[in-house]
C-alpha cells in the first residue's frame, strides 16, 4: 500500500510516517466532502437572498442600510486572520510549537473580532428598525449573514480546544491533522465572506 | 398560547384524547414500547444489547440496527396506508371514520416517514452492512461518524413517534409546503416535530454519506481499481453523493420554515415579502435527487442479485456505471418538473420536461441490461430473484408514466391528482422497496449464517405483488377521472369502486408483511436446516461471500489483492477461492462507545425541546453536543486490538465449515 | 367511467391534451412493450431447468449491442423533445385560445375552502359556481387569498396554482353545454376535499339570465364583505354579488405582501405576475 502512497494539497505534515499519512489522507478527505456539503448550503442561502434582495415588503432596502466601511473591515480582519493562520501551519510545518500557539492565538483574536464587529453591525441595523422580521429581503440578509457567523463562531471554539490540545498533547499527530483542517474549514469561511461582501455589500453601494 | 418557562407549550392537552382513534393509536404505541422495554428487562438482556449493539462500531451490526429500525417504521408507514385506504374506501358522500385533521396527520405521516424513516435507513443499513465486505475492507473510514448517523436517524424517527403520543404531527404533508406550514395557517406543533425531525435526520443521513464516500474511495481492497468496485458499491457511491449535494436543500428549506415560524421571518409568508416558490425551488432541489438516492442503491441491488441467480457475469457493467453516473447528475436538472403547474414560462416548462426525459434514457439502458443479463443464464428463482423480476416489469410501467408526467401539458392534467401518487409509488415501491427486500433475502444469510424460508417468501412475494397492483392501477384510473390527492372524503359516486378495490390490495399487501413476519420466525425456528456458516449460499461472484456468515468483527483476516471485477467470482475459477495463510496478524478494530446513543439522545431532547418551545432544556441539548464533542477530542484510546490467536481460533472454525460444505457438495 | 373528464374532452385544450397523452403513449409503448415481453420470455427460456437453452456465463458486454440499447430510448426520447417543445407552447395556459370571439375575463380568488369569481366586465361575482357562455374562451386570472390553490376542471383542461400577492392565467374553452366538476387539487386544509364547484357552460341566453340573476342579488362585494365571504367555510353554499368594488382583485393581490420591484421573480416563475 505504501508504493501508492498519493499526498493531498493541503496536509503537508513533515516526519510522517506511511499509515499517519494514510490516516490523515482519510480524514481530511472526509473533510473536504463536508466542505462540500456546507458550501452547497451556503449557496441555496445566497441563491435564496438574490431572490429575496428586492422583497423589502415597503421597508428599507440595501442601500439605505448597509455600511461598507464596516464591511470593508470586517474583510480586512478576515484576509488578516487568514493570513495569520497561513503563518501558523507553516509553523505547524516545521514543528515551532510556541509559534503555533501565537499564531492561533492571533487568529482567535481575528476571529473573535470580525464576529465582535459582525454583531455591532447587526445591532446598528436593528436599532434602526430594520429587523429580520421586517421583510423577507432583512429576513435572508440576516440568515445568510449569521450562518456566516456562526460557523465563524465554531471556528474560534475549535482554535480554543486545538490551543487546549497543543498544550495538552503538544504537536501530536492527531493534533497536526486537526490544526490542518481547522486550517481548511478557516480558509472556507474566508471564500464565503468574500462571496457575502461581492454580492451583499457591494450591490448595494454600486446602485 | 401560553407558554410556561419549565414546560414551554406542553400541557396536558397534549396527550391524544382528540379523538378515538388518535389515543388508541398513541396506546398500541406506548403499550408496545413497554412490552419491549418489559421483555427486554425480564430477560435480562440491557447490559447484552447495550454491550454489543447500542455501543457497538461494527459496521455490519449498525446496518442490521438501520434494517431493524426500518422494518419497524415500515409497520408504522403501513398501519398509515391501511388507515388512508379504509377512509377513502367509504368516505363516499359520508365522513368517513377518520375526521379531516386526522386523515391529514396520516398522510402526512406517511409519506415522511415511508421516505425518510423507511427507505433511507433501509438502504443505508444495507449499504452500511454489505459495502465494506464487497469492498473487500475491514471497515469503514470513520465508524464513530457512522455510529452517531445511525442514532440521529433513530431520533428522528422517534421524534415522529412521540408526535404520536404527545401533541400532534404535521397536516402539511410529506413535502410541508408553505405557505399552508406557516404558523398562520397550521399553529400546533405538528409542522415543527416534521422539521425537527427531517433536520435531524438529515444530519444523521449527511454524516453517513460522508463515511460511505470516504470508505469507497479510500478503504477499497489493495489492487480494486474504481472499475472493478461491484456495482452495488458503485450505486452506494452515487447515493452518497447526491446525499451531499441535496440534503442543504432539505436543510435549508425546512431550517427556513423554522426560522417563519419561530422568530416571526418572513421567508415563506404571505405578507412581509416572503416568497412560496422559493420555498418549491429549494424543497425540489433536494426533493428530486432523494428519489435518486433511494432508488439507485436498489438498482444496485438488482445488479447483484439478477447476475448471481441467473448464474451469469453482469451484462454491460460499464454502461451500468456510467448510466449510474449520469442518472446522478442529471438528477439535479430537473427539480422544477414538480410544478409546472406555477405559471413559469412555456420555454422553461418545455425545457425542464426534455431534461426529465433525457433521465428516462440511462434509466431505460439499465433495465436492458439487466434482461440481456438473464439472456442466456441459467435463472434460478429464488425470491431475491422473483424480486427483480416483478422489479423489471412493474417498473417500466412506472417510468411510462412518469415520462407522461414529463409532458408539461399532460403535467397541467395530472398533477395533483392521484395519477400522480400511483406513479410514486409504481417508482418506489417496485424500484426502491423489492429492491430492499431482494437485499433483504439476498444477503439474510450472510448476517445471520441461516436463509429466510423460501415457502413464506414467495407467498409474501406473490400478496405483495398482487396487493401492489389492486392498489395503484385504480389510483391511475382514479387520476383520470380527475380524482385530487389527498382528499378525505368525495362526492362522486363512480370512484368509490376504485378506492374499494386500492383497499383491497392494501389488505393484499398486509398478508404480504404477514408472511414476511412469518417467515421471519419460521427462519429463525428451522435455522438449523439452512444453516451456512461457510459463507458462500447462492454462489456469489462478490467478496461479501468469501467469508464466514456471519463475518467476523474485523472482516477479512486477511486483505486481497484484487485485480478483476466480481473478484471472488475470478478467484473461483482460479481454483483458489480462499486465501489462508498458516498464521496471522493482530488486528486494529475502533473500541465501542457511548457516544452513539448520546448524541441520538441529545438530539432527541434538543429536538422535542424547540418542538415544544422549552428553551432551557433546549439550551443543554446544545451544550451538551458542543460538550460531548469537546470532550470527545480528547480521547487517546479508541482503539482496541483483536490478538492473533483470537483470529486463529476464529478462522480455524470457518475453515472447518468450508471443507465440510465442500464435502458434502462433491 | 370518464365522462368529462380528458379522456372524454368537453372543450379544445382538454381534447388536444387527450391527443398529446395518446401520442406520447404510443412512443413509449415502442420501448416499454419489448420489455414486458423480452422479460417473461427471457424468464421463460433460460430457466435453470431447461438444458436445452444456450448458457454463456461469461458473455458480459458487446459493443454493438450495447449501442443499440442507448441508440433505441435516444430515438424515442428525442422524438419526444419535438413533441414537447411544441405541445407545451401550442397548450401553454397563459396563451389566448383562438376564436372569433373575445375571452370572458374572469378572475378566480382560492379562499379557506372557497372559490370566488369575479366577472370584471358584467361587474357581478359568484361564488362556488363558475358560468361561461359555451364556445367563448374564457381567461381565468388567479390568485389566492390564503394558502397555495390549484384550480382544475378536468373536462375542459388542466390546472394552475393561485398563490396570495401573486396573479397567475388559464385558458379555458368549452365546446359543449354541460355542468362540469371543478375542484381546488392542492391540499390546503380542513376543508379541501369540499372545495369544489360546478363549472357550467351555457349558451348565451342562459349565460344572460345568470348575469340578471347575480345583478339581483342585492348584496354588493366590497371590501367588508369580502371580509365575511373569506373566513374559513367548509362546504359552503353558492353565492351572488350583484356588483363589484372597483379594482377588488387587485387589492386582494396587493394585500399579501406589497412588493415594489416585481420583476425579482422572473427567476422562479415569470408568469406569475405581481400587481404593479
Amino acid at each position: 500500500m505504501s508504493v501508492q502512497v498519493r499526498h493531498h494539497p493541503g496536509i503537508n505534515l513533515s516526519h510522517a510516517r506511511p499509515e499517519d499519512e494514510r490516516h490523515t489522507e482519510v480524514t481530511v478527505f472526509g473533510f473536504w466532502t463536508f466542505l462540500m456539503n456546507d458550501a452547497i448550503l451556503f449557496a441555496l442561502l445566497f441563491a435564496t437572498y438574490a431572490t429575496m434582495v428586492n422583497r423589502t415588503a415597503g421597508g428599507p432596502t440595501g442601500p439605505e442600510l448597509f455600511d461598507i466601511g464596516n464591511a470593508f473591515v470586517e474583510t480586512l480582519v478576515l484576509l488578516v486572520s487568514s493570513f495569520t493562520f497561513g503563518m501558523g501551519a507553516v509553523a505547524l510545518k516545521e514543528g515551532r510549537e510556541r509559534a503555533v500557539t501565537l499564531w492561533l492565538g492571533v487568529t482567535l483574536v481575528l476571529g473573535l473580532g470580525f464576529v465582535g464587529l459582525e454583531l455591532r453591525e447587526f445591532a446598528s441595523l436593528i436599532g434602526q428598525g430594520a429587523t429580520a422580521q421586517t421583510s423577507g429581503f432583512l429576513s435572508s440578509f440576516f440568515v445568510l449573514l449569521s450562518t456566516h457567523g456562526l460557523h465563524m463562531l465554531v471556528g474560534c471554539i475549535w482554535i480554543v480546544v486545538m490551543l487546549v490540545q497543543v498544550s495538552t498533547f503538544g504537536l501530536s499527530r492527531q493534533v497536526r491533522s486537526r490544526i490542518l483542517r481547522l486550517g481548511l474549514f478557516w480558509h472556507f469561511l474566508d471564500l464565503v465572506w468574500i462571496v457575502i461582501f461581492t454580492t451583499v455589500y457591494l450591490p448595494a453601494v454600486a446602485s | 398560547m401560553n407558554s410556561s418557562m419549565l414546560f414551554g407549550k406542553l400541557t396536558l392537552d397534549a396527550l391524544p384524547f382528540y379523538s378515538p382513534i388518535a389515543a388508541g393509536g398513541a396506546g398500541v404505541i406506548v403499550l408496545g414500547g413497554a412490552v419491549v422495554v418489559g421483555l427486554i428487562t425480564w430477560l435480562r438482556a440491557w447490559p447484552y444489547l447495550w454491550r454489543e449493539w447500542f455501543t457497538t462500531t461494527d459496521h455490519k451490526k449498525i446496518g442490521m440496527m438501520y434494517v431493524i429500525l426500518a422494518l419497524v417504521m415500515l409497520l408504522r408507514g403501513f398501519v398509515d396506508a391501511l388507515m388512508m385506504r379504509a377512509q377513502q374506501a367509504i368516505a363516499m358522500n359520508a365522513e368517513g371514520y377518520l375526521t379531516p385533521d386526522h386523515f391529514q396527520q396520516v398522510f402526512s405521516s406517511h409519506g415522511t416517514i415511508m421516505i425518510f424513516f423507511m427507505g433511507m435507513p433501509f438502504l443505508f443499513g444495507i449499504m452500511n452492512y454489505v459495502v465494506p465486505l464487497q469492498l473487500g475492507a475491514r471497515d469503514v473510514a470513520f465508524p464513530l461518524l457512522n455510529a452517531i448517523g445511525l442514532w440521529l436517524t433513530a431520533a428522528g424517527a422517534a421524534l415522529v413517534m412521540a408526535s404520536l403520543v404527545i401533541g400532534v404531527f404535521s397536516t402539511g404533508g410529506w413535502t410541508g409546503y408553505p405557505p399552508y406550514t406557516e404558523l398562520s395557517y397550521s399553529p400546533t406543533v405538528g409542522v415543527d416535530y416534521w422539521i425537527m425531525a427531517l433536520l435531524v435526520s438529515g444530519i444523521g443521513t449527511t454524516l453517513s454519506a460522508i463515511n460511505f464516500i470516504v470508505t469507497i474511495y479510500k478503504m477499497r481492497a489493495p489492487g480494486m481499481k474504481l472499475m472493478q468496485m461491484p456495482l452495488f458499491c458503485w450505486t452506494a457511491l452515487c447515493s452518497s453523493l447526491l446525499v451531499i449535494f441535496a440534503i442543504p436543500g432539505l436543510t435549508v428549506a425546512g431550517g427556513l420554515l423554522a426560522l417563519d415560524r419561530y422568530l416571526g421571518m418572513h421567508f415563506f409568508t404571505n405578507d412581509g415579502g416572503g416568497n412560496v416558490m422559493n420555498y418549491a425551488n429549494i424543497f425540489w432541489i433536494f426533493g428530486h435527487p432523494e428519489v435518486y438516492i433511494l432508488i439507485l442503491p436498489a438498482f444496485g441491488i438488482f445488479s447483484t442479485v439478477i447476475p448471481t441467480f441467473s448464474q451469469k457475469k453482469l451484462f454491460g457493467y460499464n454502461v451500468l456505471v456510467y448510466a449510474t453516473m449520469c442518472i446522478a447528475v442529471l438528477s439535479f436538472t430537473v427539480w422544477l418538473h414538480h410544478f409546472f403547474t406555477m405559471g413559469a414560462d412555456a420555454n422553461v416548462n418545455a425545457f425542464f420536461g426534455i431534461m426529465t426525459m433525457v433521465i428516462a434514457v440511462p434509466t431505460g439502458v439499465k433495465v436492458y441490461d439487466w434482461i440481456l443479463t438473464m439472456f442466456r443464464g441459467r435463472l434460478r428463482f429464488e425470491t431475491p430473484m422473483l424480486w427483480s423480476i416483478a422489479f423489471i416489469v412493474t417498473f417500466v410501467i412506472g417510468g411510462m408514466t412518469g415520462v407522461i408526467l414529463s409532458i408539461p401539458p399532460l403535467d397541467y392534467v395530472f398533477h395533483n391528482t392521484l395519477f400522480l401518487i400511483a406513479h410514486f409509488h409504481n417508482m418506489l415501491v417496485p424500484g426502491m422497496l423489492f429492491g430492499l427486500f431482494a437485499g433483504y433475502a439476498y444477503w439474510f444469510p450472510k448476517a445471520t449464517g441461516f436463509r429466510l424460508d423460501e415457502t413464506w417468501g414467495r407467498r409474501a412475494f406473490v400478496f405483495w405483488v398482487a396487493g401492489f397492483y389492486l392498489a395503484f392501477m385504480p389510483l391511475y384510473v382514479l387520476g383520470f377521472m380527475g380524482a385530487a390527492r389527498r382528499m378525505a372524503y368525495y362526492d362522486q359516486p363512480e370512484w368509490q369502486i376504485y378506492f374499494v378495490v386500492a383497499a383491497i390490495g392494501a389488505l393484499s399487501v398486509l398478508l404480504g408483511i404477514g408472511c414476511q413476519v412469518i417467515q421471519l420466525v419460521v427462519s429463525i425456528r428451522h435455522r438449523e436446516g439452512t444453516m451456512d456458516l461457510a459463507g458462500d449460499p447462492w454462489g456469489g461472484q462478490t467478496l461479501e461471500w468469501s467469508t464466514s456468515s456471519p463475518p467476523p468483527e474485523y472482516n477479512f483476516a486477511v486483505l486481497r489483492q484484487v485485480s478483476a471485477l466480481d473478484a471472488f467470482q475470478a478467484a473461483k475459477e482460479d481454483g483458489r477461492p480462499y486465501i489462508w495463510p498458516t498464521h496471522y496478524e493482530p488486528i486494529e478494530v475502533p473500541r465501542n462507545t457511548a457516544l452513539g446513543p448520546i448524541f441520538g439522545g441529545l438530539a432527541f431532547v434538543l429536538g422535542f425541546a424547540v418542538v415544544w418551545h422549552i428553551w432551557w432544556l433546549a439550551a443543554v441539548g446544545v451544550v451538551g453536543v458542543i460538550g460531548t464533542i469537546i470532550v470527545r477530542s480528547f480521547a487517546t484510546e479508541t482503539t482496541r486490538i483483536i490478538s492473533a490467536e483470537e483470529i486463529t481460533a476464529t478462522e480455524l472454525r470457518w475453515h472447518a465449515a468450508v471443507r465440510a460444505r465442500q464435502e458434502a457438495n462433491s | 367511467m370518464f365522462k368529462d373528464t380528458m379522456l372524454d374532452p368537453a372543450g379544445p385544450v382538454s381534447a388536444a391534451t387527450r391527443d398529446l397523452f395518446f401520442d406520447s403513449v404510443g412512443l413509449m409503448l415502442i420501448v416499454v412493450l419489448p420489455v414486458i415481453v423480452l422479460t417473461a420470455l427471457v424468464v421463460w427460456r433460460y430457466r435453470a431447468g431447461n438444458a436445452a437453452a444456450a448458457y454463456t456465463p461469461h458473455w458480459g458486454g458487446s459493443r454493438l449491442v450495447e449501442l443499440g440499447l442507448w441508440f433505441l430510448p435516444v430515438l424515442i426520447v428525442v422524438m419526444l423533445w419535438f413533441v414537447v417543445w411544441n405541445r407545451t407552447h401550442d397548450l401553454d395556459p397563459y396563451k389566448p385560445l383562438s376564436s372569433g370571439q373575445p375571452p370572458l375575463v374572469v378572475q378566480a380568488v382560492a379562499l379557506d375552502w372557497q372559490w370566488l369569481f369575479i366577472y370584471p366586465e358584467e361587474n357581478i361575482a359568484s361564488v362556488n359556481r363558475l358560468v361561461f357562455p359555451v364556445g367563448r374562451p374564457v381567461t381565468i386570472e388567479l390568485t389566492s387569498d390564503s394558502v397555495m390553490n390549484s384550480l382544475m376542471i378536468p373536462a375542459l383542461g388542466g390546472q394552475i396554482y393561485a398563490m396570495a400577492g401573486m396573479q397567475t392565467e388559464l385558458n379555458l374553452m368549452a365546446d359543449r353545454i354541460g355542468i362540469y366538476d371543478g375542484r381546488n387539487t392542492m391540499f390546503n386544509g380542513d376543508g379541501f376535499s369540499a372545495q369544489v364547484f360546478n363549472a357550467e357552460a351555457v349558451d348565451v341566453a342562459a349565460f344572460q339570465a345568470f348575469v340578471a340573476e347575480a345583478r339581483n342579488a342585492g348584496e354588493t362585494l366590497d371590501g367588508g364583505s369580502f371580509k365575511t365571504l373569506s373566513t374559513p367555510t367548509i362546504a359552503g353554499p353558492v353565492r351572488l354579488y350583484s356588483g363589484v368594488e372597483d379594482g377588488l382583485f387587485q387589492s386582494i393581490i396587493a394585500s399579501h405582501g406589497s412588493m415594489p420591484h416585481m420583476e425579482a421573480d422572473t427567476t422562479t416563475a415569470p408568469h406569475a405576475e405581481h400587481n404593479p
